[in-house]
């Protein structure tokens, strides 16, 4: 393999590691003050207790995050120092931005965690809900500096140089909402499914434990509500994408022919030479309409764009598909629960429903990760769509599989320690409950 | 002045932030690798308490240098990752391990095995980081990184393996634990002997920066001459009597064990010592290809990211007051619950 194979590899495993983190950096917080705020109110302390424990668990994976975060700020002139050179004085700003929303998050999840018996309840979760508002807006400013790679505006380019910038435009560039409202739900949806998992998990083997049953039905709010407005996000995403990125509209959607009534390909194998899809189960005319409103519409293909432009087909079309595949299944599952809930006016436990929320736990992750898959490799050969390739951008450093096989070990390890940590923290230590209120509702 | 004089100076301030709130935090960590005796484990405690609900706030002033850096001067930050990327990339090692070795050990299971096993992490990634820290500050100083048309020509291991950019990698690691012992002495104050421990260690550590300082300053002569000849100046002669002011008072506080004063007096020693060489560095970002102004990105984004700094110092200073009002106001207690 290249260095620029290995510099493409180490920034993309330490993107897909970190995201893990800043996803729950974003979505905990909010469960967390969800859960006290009900403690507030109720006066359960199992509310506060469930807040703790949340809090436990957070605490680990937040600091794995601001440290994978640094890596993350260092490897951007580690790596695509090119990038960094020309890019950097009109997407510094949301950087800058985020640093502040980066540093009221720590300090006050640091309040959070450390100030339970220190600071008035009220203040306790106030400085909760401050650890929830800048843990999503630290989210928001780091993906308007990515929807500007795919959408570069505010500046010029007089004799290949870089003039007249306009950092406000370039954060409000084209893509920005879309990415920014697509990545926060995705958060939200992935937190919620991955803890609702986790307490049906353990609902699975005592269904009389009030405090799972009470924890599940927080996350479990949580992931009804964001599930059905990110299918609606994703297809505004999507009609974004078809617009601004034919050719990366086109890998998703395994598309070759241009051509009106296009069909929708899920599946298959997209085969470059033969310039098709094979094998895969076809929608008709639902591309076109999907796209653009209009079930005739002309859908441009990859035969339209430059050879030596098309992202890698494969890798998107396919992570694409299980991008939305997971997004329907968890939407099909919430729909379920949410049924049942509305029907039994409590929280349901059914068996079968049970099973399917542990199943459907990490889906919300692996829709994540597959959609980054989606973005990034599908925005190539470009860093910054249509100014910069990738490869422009890569350091001169040589022997870039030494710093890839280091952090790659490194977060391999780090990974498995944390899998342990989080298991023993969750399963070792025996909740209080409180048996009497099993029947009542969340 | 320029806005990017106004954001030079905000770096440095940031640098500064970082060195008497991060340092301290690495310092903890050395001290806890040095940990031993009856007391080690009770050291421990009390390190991790001071350090625990603070350190991740206090990382981000090193994370606001960098975004600094490549918003406000996009191609220093490109050239310095170039010419450092090996001494940067294990500043990245250390930080990875650092915290999630602390985090680890107090989430993991208490037994003696296990801590100590997260604690050699810790204390080792403590010891490491603020090496090739100091290393790369170094080198940045050094002179012998070499740019020319934007290109890095001195390759990838200029500066960094000089025996000036490893004095300076010493010399962090000694002010960091000096910091960090001085800062104990106060954290610790309700019990006697281990803040007498610290105590023993801040006044060891504090005689032993004098010898480190001058070795710094001799081999700048020849390992940066930049610096040593703004170090040479008027104003630096007086900085540096201010410095060796504050050096002194904080081992006579620290003798005297009027440790509030000592952890004034090393902090205005520290943030003197950072001051004395961004102005002996100054107008330089790499001495001596590239300046400030030099690398400077477009007026419009340096006066819009004065403007953020200016309102987020709104938002931030306020809760950073916050954060050290509730958990260093009643230093050590102690209490267990979080």
């Amino acid at each position: 393999m290249s260095d620029f194979m290995f510099a493409r590899s180490q920034m993309a495993m330490s993107l897909a590691f970190h995201i893990i983190f800043a996803v729950v950096g974003i979505g905990m917080p909010l469960l967390m003050a969800m859960s006290e705020g009900l403690y507030l109110r109720t006066k359960k302390a199992i509310y506060l207790d469930l807040s703790k424990r949340w809090a436990k668990g957070t605490a680990i994976l937040f600091a794995v995050g601001a440290v994978s975060g640094t890596v993350l700020s260092f490897e951007l002139g580690l790596l695509w120092p090119g990038f960094m050179e020309y890019a950097g004085g009109i997407i510094g700003m949301p950087f800058s931005l985020e640093g502040f929303a980066f540093f009221t998050e720590a300090i006050f999840l640091g309040i959070y965690l450390y100030g339970w018996d220190r600071i008035p309840p009220l203040a306790h979760w106030l400085s909760g809900i401050m650890v929830a508002i800048s843990g999503m807006l630290s989210g928001v400013f780091v993906v308007t500096a990515n929807a500007w790679m795919n959408a570069p505006t505010g500046f010029d380019i007089v004799d290949g140089k870089v003039v007249n910038i306009d950092p406000i435009a370039a954060m409000l560039n084209p893509a920005a909402l879309q990415q920014v409202v697509h990545m926060t739900l995705a958060a939200y949806v992935a937190t919620g499914f991955a803890v609702a998992g986790i307490h049906a998990f353990f609902l699975l083997r005592d269904r009389t434990s009030t405090f799972h049953r009470r924890a599940m039905g927080v996350a479990l709010a949580l992931a009804l509500v964001s599930i059905p407005l990110q299918i609606v996000s994703g297809d505004l995403i999507a009609k974004m994408v078809a617009e601004r990125q034919p050719a990366k509209f086109a890998a998703m959607e395994g598309h070759y022919r241009t051509e009106r009534g296009a069909p929708i390909i899920i599946g298959g194998i997209p085969d470059d030479e033969a310039m098709e899809t094979k094998y895969a189960i076809k929608i008709p005319y639902g591309l076109s309409f999907l796209a653009h409103g209009d079930p005739n519409a002309e859908v441009t293909g990859l035969e339209d764009i430059p050879r030596d432009e098309w992202p890698n087909t494969k890798v998107v079309h396919w992570a694409f598909d299980i991008m939305v595949g997971t997004g329907f299944l968890m939407l099909f599952i919430a729909l379920w629960a949410a049924w049942r809930w509305w029907r039994l006016k409590r929280l349901p436990d059914d068996i079968w429903l049970l099973r399917a929320l542990v199943f459907a736990g990490p889906l919300g992750f692996i829709a994540i990760e597959a959609g980054w898959f989606v973005t990034e490799v599908g925005r190539q050969p470009w860093i910054i769509y249509q100014v910069m390739r990738t490869e422009e951008a890569v350091t001169p450093m040589p022997g870039l599989v030494v710093p890839f096989t280091t952090f790659t070990l490194l977060y391999l390890s780090l990974s498995v320690i944390l899998v342990f940590l989080l298991k023993r923290q969750f399963v070792e230590t025996d909740p209080v409950d409180e048996p009497a209120e099993v029947a009542d509702g969340v | 002045m320029g806005f990017e004089v106004i954001l030079a100076y905000v770096m440095l301030a940031a640098l500064i932030l970082y060195a008497l709130t991060g340092g301290a935090d690495y310092g903890g960590g050395m001290w806890d690798l040095l940990a031993f005796g009856p007391r080690a484990r009770r050291q421990r405690e009390v390190i991790a308490e001071a350090i625990g609900p603070i350190w991740e706030a206090n990382h981000v002033w090193l994370i606001l240098v960098i975004v600094l850096i490549f918003t406000a001067f996009p191609p220093a930050f490109g050239l310095i990752m170039t010419a450092l990327h090996i001494p940067m990339s294990l500043i990245l090692v250390g930080i990875v391990l650092r915290g999630a070795s602390f985090v680890f050990r107090k989430y993991d299971t208490q037994r003696d095995t296990v801590h100590r096993r997260w604690s050699r992490v810790f204390g080792i990634a403590s010891f490491l980081t603020p090496f090739f820290l100091g290393l790369c500050l170094g080198a940045i100083a050094s002179g012998e990184i070499r740019v020319a048309d934007g290109v890095v020509m001195s390759g990838f291991f200029a500066g960094w393996t000089s025996p000036f950019a490893i004095a300076c990698g010493l010399f962090t690691q000694g002010l960091f634990a000096f910091l960090a012992a001085t800062y104990l002495t106060v954290d610790a104050k309700d019990l006697p002997e281990i803040q007498e421990d610290f105590r023993l260690r801040a006044l060891l550590s504090g005689v032993s920066l004098a010898p480190a300082a001058a070795l710094v300053f001799v081999l700048s002569h020849s390992g940066a001459p930049v610096i040593f000849s703004g170090l040479v100046e008027w104003w630096a002669i007086l900085l540096q009597g201010a410095t060796s002011v504050c050096a002194v008072g904080a081992l006579a506080s620290l003798w005297m064990r009027h440790f509030r004063w000592a952890r004034v007096a090393a902090a205005g020693q520290v943030t003197l010592i950072l001051l004395g060489w961004g102005l002996a560095q100054y107008p330089y970002l790499v001495v001596p290809d590239l300046t400030f102004a030099g690398a400077a990105t477009d007026a419009s984004t340096l006066r819009l990211l004065v403007w953020t700094l200016a309102i987020g110092a709104i938002v931030l200073f306020p809760s950073f007051g916050y954060l050290f009002h509730i958990f260093k106001r009643s230093e050590a207690k102690l209490e267990q619950g979080e």
